[in-house]
This record gives structure tokens, sequence and C-alpha cells, in this order.
């Protein structure tokens, strides 16, 4: 997993200094920042609607402190994240709305045109803070140019029962599938099953099943974009999908992204994949059995596959400004008063690690290391790849993954509505004619 | 001065069309009707024009999109998604029409009798038209919710069965709830419409069947039926085509899963549309529910107010 990772950020061009430093890289050198906000510029800010209060509050609270230092006002509006894609796709298309949306994944490189060039804060940014990991850089980059700016990740890592997990054998959380699936066969015959969305749900479904696709080699494309996931190494992972469905809590094939919290904060869910929210939502709670449950919860990254290295697919926040925006300069400004390191480790302290940071040398923040439960969290982005691996992000990846061509797969196979070969067949029809355009 | 003189005869040429014109029955008639038809235009012609024209273009979210004809469509001939979209719609529309109809009809006549607190009654019978469509659909899938389902809970408690039903997780299951949710939201409508247009029939008919002998069934067949035919049209015209184009439910409540199994053609047009961002091919699906829709209303308009079977006959 190192090795992998050593290689992919020195190929980024982070340099081995500044990663041999590992977390709290000393930056390179000081970067220069010269832009000047439009006089009397108001911008209108939406982003994802907050999780955890204290997150969205420590937000605003800087958006505010943004605005009395640059006079630039700012209209801070929030929406479910899943709602935030059409607003984003409708302002795109109709060239009016929000100045800047704070939207997920690949969003941005399905209307690359229509945003503006935000190469000068990644730059700043970067040289300031010794370089982005390579998956945000491949998020915010097309072509040359930067359109957006990755905020970082509301990070997807295994949120588990501790008694349970002992219970069923465990000393240790199981780092390679193969163990995983005994724990999680272990778990079911224990009657504490684990669970994981196999629904339209775009966060956690997404999230697990393609890092199971890729634990195994499988991908939806190669590097040309061509459409490989009719294979043998999806068929594996398929296989072994359908072996854990069979330890699963039943329902989950009808499961969004909020069932696994409230079965899991129910206590009838061991093992399921989610952000920290279920951990933070426990232990500030007042009622005592979720308390109880918070307190017997700990995380761990997604197992590793015969791939030998991490797989992980996580929802990754970006910033993206529109050019119909009377006040680009303003966007830009705001963009870095948000992400610069101060502002943002204030509040990631207040999300409680919320949000995997995007860039190496945040991980000096003390959040990630107050309690170890936090920790797996602060690498997130390390471990995962973009949503259109191995190929490029655009309207297709963003398409296949809007359209649940991946999850449909799994959840054909591991149902049994269809054999693994067969859902593979057709998944690879439906990629198809996404890729073909 | 000849000039000015050609001038002024002229104006009083123009100033005398422009009078006549708006002393004509036929021009002001048709100004009035200017405010009317631009709404119609801009607010029905053009979207539904600029949705079949999306419909042959390969438009994507932001971009400008190239005319491909019937491309949209040929490919989703091939799409087995599309085609499960198409059949779920029908079954839907099928099932929850006829099912809201039967239901509808049964309270509209119940409400017609004398009864104690009608009133009352009749309110509660519209309230789950009054509650806005997504919270109902919020309310559902918490009842179908497979770990805290109230129907699970309730009949666990009574001993009928031992786990929770798979409301949502099963693709048949599924279907048949989304249907159950629709029917709870579209009873009201057909119920109190259709009283309203019981309460148009008038009573020395029944006074006059009655002195006839004729028997209860006889009375529903020969007078309420016929008389009652031409509302059904329109509620049921209407019924069909809200749910046939019904988005929130879904939307809400499954998001067309599991496994696409409850996606309806209109809840597969947005996916596809916005969150996968082909505009063009969103809009395609979306015309081709109108050949459905248009059958729909052609049906309820010439079938069922033809005039011998309103009468009685057996058309």
């Amino acid at each position: 997993m190192s090795d992998f990772d050593r290689r992919s950020v020195l190929k980024a061009g982070l340099g081995g200094a500044a990663l041999l430093a590992g977390p709290g890289i000393v930056p390179v050198r000081a970067a220069e920042w010269t832009n000047t906000p439009e006089p009397n510029a108001s911008i209108r800010v939406l982003r994802w609607k907050q999780f955890i209060q204290a997150e969205f509050d420590k937000f605003a609270e800087q958006t505010k402190k943004f605005s009395e230092k640059t006079g630039v006002k700012v209209k801070l509006e929030a929406e479910s994240w899943e709602d935030i894609r059409p607003k984003a796709a409708v302002a795109a298309n109709v060239g009016a709305g929000p100045d800047l949306i704070i939207g997920t994944l690949d969003d941005p490189h399905k209307f690359p045109e229509k945003l503006i060039d935000v190469t000068d804060v990644a730059d700043y940014l970067g040289k300031q803070y010794g370089g982005w990991y390579p998956v945000a850089e491949k998020y915010g980059k097309k072509g040359n140019g930067w359109i957006a700016i990755p905020q970082g990740a509301t990070g997807g890592c295994l949120n588990y029962r501790i008694s349970h997990v002992k219970a069923a054998g465990f000393d240790e959380f199981p780092k390679d599938t193969a163990g995983f699936l005994k724990l999680c066969q272990a778990l079911k015959k224990n009657n504490t099953p684990p669970g994981f969305a196999l629904g339209h749900a775009t966060g956690d479904a997404n999230g697990w099943c393609q890092w199971a696709l890729w634990a195994f080699g499988g991908k939806v494309v190669n590097e040309k974009n061509e459409v490989v996931i009719d294979s043998p190494e999806t068929v594996a992972a398929l296989e072994y999908v359908k072996q854990l469905y069979d330890t699963f809590i039943p329902g989950v094939l009808s499961w969004n992204d909020s069932n696994n919290n409230k079965a899991f904060l129910n206590g009838e869910l061991s093992l399921t994949l989610n952000g920290i929210s279920i951990w933070t939502v426990g232990k500030n709670s007042t009622d005592p059995k979720q308390q109880e449950i918070a307190k017997d919860m700990n995380h761990a990254p997604m197992p590793i596959g015969p791939v030998g290295v991490s797989t992980e697919q996580q929802n990754v926040l970006v910033y993206y400004g529109y050019k119909h925006s009377k006040y680009p300069k303003a966007v830009k400004e705001y963009i870095k008063f948000m992400m610069d390191k101060e502002n943002y480790d204030a509040w990631e302290v207040s999300s409680n690690g919320y949000v995997s940071p995007p860039l190496p040398a945040y991980n000096d923040n003390p959040v990630w290391t107050s309690d170890p439960k936090i920790t797996p969290y602060r690498d997130c982005l390390k471990r995962c790849r973009d949503n259109g691996f191995a190929g490029d992000l655009g309207y297709a990846s963003a398409a296949v993954m809007g359209d649940f061509v991946v999850v449909d797969m799994f959840a054909e196979a591991a149902s049994g509505s269809a054999t693994p070969k067969q859902a593979a067949a057709r998944a690879a029809e439906r990629a198809k004619r996404y890729y073909q355009v | 001065m000849a000039v000015m003189a050609e001038s002024g005869v002229a104006q009083v040429k123009r100033a005398s069309l422009w009078t006549r014109a708006f002393e004509s029955r036929n021009f002001l008639g048709a100004m009035f009707m200017v405010p009317a038809i631009t709404i119609l235009i801009l607010f029905l012609a053009y979207p539904l024009a600029l949705g079949f024209w999306l419909g042959m273009t390969d438009t994507k979210i932001g971009g400008a999109g190239r005319y491909i004809g019937f491309q949209n469509f040929v490919s989703l001939a091939k799409d087995s998604v599309f085609w499960l979209s198409v059949f779920n719609t029908i079954f839907y529309t099928v099932t929850a029409s006829i099912v809201k109809f039967a239901i509808g009809l049964y309270l509209a006549l119940l409400l017609n009798e004398r009864l104690p607190m009608k009133s009352m009654i009749r309110a509660i019978v519209l309230l789950p038209f009054v509650v806005p469509t997504v919270l109902s659909a919020i309310a559902f899938w918490w009842i179908y919710d497979s770990q805290f389902s109230i129907i699970s809970w309730v009949l666990i408690k009574a001993g009928l069965i031992t786990r929770y039903i798979d409301f949502l997780g099963d693709p048949w299951n599924a279907r048949w709830s989304v249907v159950a949710a629709n029917i709870w939201r579209g009873v009201p409508f057909v119920a109190i419409t259709l009283l309203a247009g019981l309460q148009t029939i008038s009573p020395s008919l029944y006074e006059a069947a009655n002195l006839d002998g004729a028997t209860n069934m006889q009375r529903f067949r020969h007078i309420t039926l016929p008389m009652l035919s031409p509302i059904i049209a329109v509620v049921m015209t209407f019924s069909v085509l809200m749910t046939f184009t019904d988005f929130q439910l879904i939307y809400t409540i499954t998001r067309g899963g599991p496994i696409n199994s409850t996606h309806l053609m209109a809840t597969l047009s947005f996916q596809r549309a916005i969150t996968g961002g082909n505009l063009g091919e969103g809009a395609a699906i979306s015309n081709a529910m109108i050949p459905f829709l248009v059958a729909a209303i052609l049906l309820s308009f010439f079938g069922l107010q033809r005039s011998r079977w309103q009468q009685g006959g057996r058309d």
C-alpha cells in the first residue's frame, strides 16, 4: 500500500523530500497570492447540508469572518448533497444561480467550460502547503488547468462494534478481503450481522461496490476509456460480494445513504461503511443506548484485495465557481480563504474529522490523533481512487455512477437475479452506452 | 404645403384603419386572446417543443448539443433498463388506477348517502390529497423501512409474522409497495370528484326507478353509471395522467431501486438527464411517454363518453 502511494505521489510531483516528511509536510516555499476581489462584490454559495451541526456553524462563522475581512457579501445556502447535483446542472445549463457550489465528485467535469479557471488558487494552495494528493488533483484538474478545488472527502471507513468483532474471534480488524469475508461470516453466525447499502444510495452503495470491484482488479474502463468491466476480475469481485451478501442484515437492497446510520445506532448492525457521523452522533446523543454503542465502536480502512493496494472510493467534495458569476475574483478569494490551513484546521476540529483533507500537510491537525477512533479517516484521500478509474473523469464517468451501473451489477449478482457473468455483461452493455459518446 | 397635405391625408387614413380594426368584433376578439395565447405558447407549447427538440439531440449538461435525429430512441430501444421502466410505468399506472377508481367510487357512493358527521368524514377523506407529496412519501418510506416498519412491528407483536417484511428490498414487494402509496395518495381526488358528479344526478330518476321496482344494482347500472360516465372519463383521464407521470413518490421512497425494479419513465428520465448529465436522452425518455398519455386520453374521451354506452347500450 505504501509503495503504491509513494509512487503515485511522486508521479504527481509532490517531491521526495516532502513525502518522506510524512504528516505535517514542511511547505516547499511560500506561495504568492495577488488576487483582489471586485469592489462591492456579493456572492451566493451553495454547499452540502451538514451531518454535524458544529461543522456547519464553524463554516458559517468563517464565512462571516471572510466578509468582514474582504467586504465581500456572502449568501450561504445548504442542500442535501444529492440535491446539489441537479441544481448545479441547472445552473450550468441556464447560466444563472449560485456563484459557487461545493458539490461532489466529478460533477465539475460534466460542464468544465462553464466554470471559472481556479488554477491560481490550486497553485497557491499546492505550493503553500506542499502539494495535493494525486486523487485530489485528478478531481480538480481538467487538462493543464484546474476547474475545481477539492475541499476533501466525507471520508468513508468501516464502522464496527468492537465487542461483536471480538466475539466473532477477531482481536484485530482484518486487513485483507479474505479475512474480511471470514469476519462477516462469523458475525452473521453470532446473529450480529454486517450490512452494506445496495439500493440506489449514491454515497454508501457506490463507495463499497467500487471498492469491491477494484479490490479484485476489475474496473469499468481501462486507461483508454474502453469499457472492460465484463472481465474475469469483475466476476471474481461479484462472486466475493455474493458471499458477503449472504451475511448481510435483510433489506440492504432497499437501503439509501441514511439506512445504515439508523440501523447501527439502533444496535441492529455490527459493521457497515460510513462516515464518522455515526460515532459522532452516538457520542453526542442523550440516549444512553447510543452512547454505549459509540463507546463500543471503532473504525478501519477498507480491506485490501488481491490487487495488493488500497482501492477505496470516497465521496470527494469540490468547490467550483461558475463563469456566470459577476464576481469571479471574489469567488476565488473565498475558496482560498476557506482552504487556508488556519481556517481549514479550525473547521476540521469543529467537524470532528468529518472531512478528510486533500492536502497531506493538513494531516498534522491534532483532531486526527485526539482520539484513535478518528485517525483512520485522516488518510481517506491517500487510500482512494477517483470514480472514473482507470480512465478519465467526465460525462461518461459521472453518468455511469449517476445511473448506478456498478451498484446495480453487484445488486443483481448478490441477490441472485442474475449470475455474476450475466451481471458483468449487462453492466458492460450499460457502460458502453455512455463511453461510446 | 403640398407635402404637408399629403402626409395629413395619410395620417387620417392610418388612424381610420386602426379605429376601424378596433371596431371589428373579430379583430377585438383576437386581441383579447393574445395574452392567453402568449401564456400558452410560452409556458406550455415552448417547453414541449423544446423537449421534442432536446430528444433529437445529444445535448449534455452545460453543452449545446447537436441534432442526431432518432438516435436517442434507437439507443433506448436496445436499453433493457428503459424497457423495464416502461413495464414498471404501465404496471404502476394500470394497477393503481384500477384500485383508485374502485375505492374512490365506493367512497363517493358512501359519502353521497345520508351519513352522520358527513362533512367531517369528507374532510378526512381529503387529507391524503392535502399533505404534500414528498411528506407522504417520506412517511411511506418509514412505514416500509426494513428495520423500523410499523406494519412489520405490529404484525410481529400480533404474532402473525416472525421477521420484518422486506417491503422495498424485493423487486415485486417494492412494486406493490409504491403502488399502495400511490393509491393512498390518489383515492381522495377520485372520491371527491365522483361525489361531485353523483350530486348532479337528479333524485327524480331514482324515484322513477323505485316506482318501477328497480333493484339497487339496477339503479346503479342504469342510472348512476351512465350519468356519471362523463365525470368518470375526466377523473380517470387525470388520474391516469398523474399516475403515469408520477415522480416524487418513487424518487423519495426508492430512487428507482432495487435493481431498477421501481424506476418509472419519469424517474429514469430525471436520472439520465440530471444526475447522469445526458439531457438529450432524458428528454427522449420523456417524449416516449407521450404516445402512452395520448392513448390514455383518447381512450377516456372517445371510449367512456360514447353516447350509446351512456344510455345503457352494449358497446
